[in-house]
């Protein structure tokens, strides 16, 4: 057991951490909605880039630094320490390129990572549908074969980005007959078409993180497989568990900030005085440690075992309530201020409502770890 | 960075739980909670071996090891809820070891360290300490103050009276000064830390035990044709369960890790860890009777001495709100 960065580990830490004071992004910017900030995080992908820092986990081959684990989960560390933003193209660095490393073909690896780095090319994911969230495999959205092309229709939902997006990572269902898992494929779709539309998705805090994707007819040319016809599904998991791996680390120093916050509102108002304030702030003191702790140790078990523990999944769900429970305590310090719609407190406590469903349900982690970690009997689907 | 034991403490992991195994097995701990009994011939092993003075330094007759060699054996000994003084032992050498003058060390600790004789550490307030865990069968005693001072007296100059603790696995007394009560002049708070991991790790490991217990019910029991664990209602509460023993765990050897390498964070490390254990085993050995249904409410059924243990644990030595107060103070809310 040694919880201290090696001299190897330091200096990663150091030189990034001296990079971006060194380099700062520009101010987020106050006016210009949604695109404005979408070109703001890109220009700072783009300088994240040129520096080398864009993806330090990717291969250097493939324009990365060849980052251990413990790295990233360093440079994820970092990047929410010092409250600059992900890369614009966070899905495809972090989704995208790591499964065509392992699924896609040679000609595929050079023409897509490369734009995906620099953020010439953003990408998103189209996974889930109406009917398909947490049944990810009952899928509907249909692929037929005509040529050398795939004719696609269906609808997809919670597609982040989708309208910056030059490709999209879709799932759809080539062979009605097979068995729900087996009947996928994996394809990069081409967003800019006219078979595909962009619908922005409103969500309860009022802004339009997300879309939705009509697609009708859209076409996709049979070399934007990727991992092979009929085998979707565990292309699509590589994709999924690698949504769950890195994150973590960038979550779990936001949380410890948005704690800090949550202190501060409470000193500034006198609150840290109140005993039930005090309680209820050092416990959630002690969640986030404990978040902590278990995101490195998820990192040791993989280092060891060469696969993740349960944690991930634990990260994931104690995150997301933690969260919750810190926003709620917020709302109750701040009071009235939290209540009044544009202020940053209200924002918070309606945006970690969604905590606990966006990537994984907290129901569907607890079968996870019920039938994947403590092997309980599997709940039996309905036919 | 590495969060995992190494190979040397994994051995002792693996060697502590295949003796306790063979020699701890439910039934005879069984016997010894309801004679309310030490169990003396596993004791007397335990001693052979070193056990007791693993974390105590080789000059004072210990084996030398850290904390995290501690928290190991005491986790070992939570999950097979050895009736032994294996736990008050432990803290009151910590305590005297970090905190004692040369003199208390050298008059105490190769004692405790050898096992020859026994400890307790308790909380006091004006004098009197409530439930002082192994003080009936103590030598030396380590009376902790409000004030952060802490007094050692011989087991003989307490007002000792035994208390019937719902832990029947262990014997509890109040204590009170009577005689001649030596002040402890050294580090009471790094003692004191010590011996508060050396609780969490053994709640954890009464978690950890339940929690398997659990499980292997839920696998077998069925009702309505299936087994209860394919119900969400059943198998989403044992996946806190897990959450909750994991949780504590990874707080509980940080903690460890910290009172040897990082001196810094270990009195926030340590109360942290006992707060959440605290919390966390009740929680967990609640949450196993429920899911045990009627049975685990019997007397019968060993579940009810892994709930008392939890709840005597997390009660001595300071209380989840007690240890999340002294957090708040250490992480400046």
């Amino acid at each position: 057991m040694d919880l201290t960065f090696s001299p190897k580990e330091t200096a990663f830490r150091d030189e990034l951490r001296a990079w971006i004071a060194e380099n700062p992004p520009e101010p987020e910017p106050v006016d210009g909605g949604e695109d404005a900030k979408h070109r703001w995080r890109r220009d700072w992908q783009r300088r994240l880039y040129e520096a080398g820092w864009a993806a330090p986990a990717w291969p250097t081959e493939y324009g990365g630094r060849g980052a251990t684990l413990t790295e990233s989960a360093i440079y994820f560390e970092e990047i929410g320490r010092a409250r600059v933003p992900l890369p614009a193209n966070t899905l495809g660095v972090l989704l995208g390129g790591p499964t065509l490393m392992v699924w896609g073909t040679d000609e595929q690896k050079e023409r897509y990572l490369s734009p995906i780095l620099s953020a010439e090319e953003i990408w998103c994911q189209g996974f889930s549908e109406p009917e398909a969230g947490s049944d990810l495999a009952s899928l509907k959205t249909r692929a037929v074969k005509q040529g050398e092309e795939w004719i696609v229709t269906g609808q997809k939902v919670w597609t982040s980005g989708a309208q910056y997006s030059k490709w999209c990572m879709l799932v759809a269902r080539t062979d009605a007959d097979a068995a729900k898992h087996k009947g996928l494929t994996y394809f990069l779709m081409d967003m800019e078409q006219d078979a595909v539309q962009v619908r922005p998705l409103r969500q309860i805090t009022g802004e339009a993180e997300f879309n939705e994707l009509f697609i009708e007819e859209a076409r996709i040319p049979d070399a934007n497989v990727v991992g092979g016809v009929g085998n979707g599904w565990n292309v699509a998991l590589t994709t999924l568990m690698n949504e769950r791996a890195g994150l973590g680390f960038a979550l779990q120093i936001r949380l410890r900030q948005t704690l800090d916050d949550v202190i501060a509102a409470a000193a500034e108002r006198g609150l840290l005085e109140n005993a039930l304030y005090a309680d209820a702030l050092a416990d959630l003191h002690v969640r986030c440690e404990s978040i902590r702790l278990l995101a490195w140790k998820g990192l040791s078990d993989v280092e060891r075992y060469g696969q993740p523990g349960p944690e991930g999944s634990l990260v994931k769900w104690l995150w997301s309530e933690t969260n919750q429970r810190l926003t709620q305590l917020a709302a109750d310090i701040v009071g009235a201020d939290a209540l009044t719609t544009g202020e940053e407190w209200s924002y918070e406590l309606l945006r970690a409502r969604g905590n606990t469903i966006e990537g994984g349900t907290t129901e569907v982690l607890k079968n996870i770890v019920a039938e994947r970690v403590l092997g309980l009997p599997r709940l039996k689907a309905a036919a | 960075m590495d969060f995992g034991i190494t190979e040397d403490q994994r051995e002792i992991q693996r060697t502590a739980r295949s003796l306790l195994a063979e020699r701890a097995k439910p039934e005879r701990v069984r016997e010894h909670a309801e004679a309310r009994t030490v169990d003396e011939q596993l004791w007397l092993e335990l001693c052979e071996l070193g056990w007791p003075g693993i974390a105590v330094s080789e000059r004072h007759g210990g084996g030398g090891l850290g904390s995290v060699e501690l928290c190991i054996l005491c986790e070992e000994l939570g999950r097979a809820l050895a009736p032994v003084p294996f736990l008050p032992t432990v803290m009151a050498a910590s305590a005297i070891e970090h905190a004692g003058s040369a003199e208390q060390q050298e008059r105490w600790l190769p004692g405790l360290a050898s096992g020859e004789i026994r400890g307790a550490l308790g909380a006091c307030v004006d004098g009197t300490a409530e439930l002082v865990i192994g003080a009936p069968d103590a030598a030396v005693i380590v009376l902790l103050e409000r004030d952060g001072s802490a007094q050692l007296l011989a087991g003989s100059d307490a007002e000792l009276s035994p208390l019937a603790s719902i832990d029947p696995t262990r014997s509890a007394a109040r204590v009170s000064v009577r005689g001649d009560a030596q002040e402890l002049p050294g580090d009471v708070a790094g003692g004191v830390d010590r011996a508060l991991v050396a609780a969490s790790s053994e709640l954890v490991g009464v978690c950890d035990r339940a929690l398997e217990m659990t499980v292997a019910y839920v696998k077998e029991r069925r009702q309505f044709g299936v087994p209860v664990g394919s119900y969400q209602a059943v198998s989403h509460r044992c996946a806190q369960m897990l959450l909750e023993v994991e949780g504590a765990r990874s707080l509980s050897y940080w903690a460890g890790w910290a009172l040897d390498n990082d001196p810094a964070s270990a009195g926030r490390a340590a109360s942290m860890a006992k707060a959440y254990a605290g919390d966390a085993g009740f929680r967990v050995t609640a949450s196993a009777l429920q899911v045990h249904g009627g049975i685990g409410f019997t007397w019968e059924h060993d579940l009810h001495f892994f709930l008392k243990r939890a709840k005597a644990n997390a009660h001595a030595f300071g209380d989840a709100r007690w240890h999340r107060d002294r957090v708040a103070d250490l992480a400046g809310i």
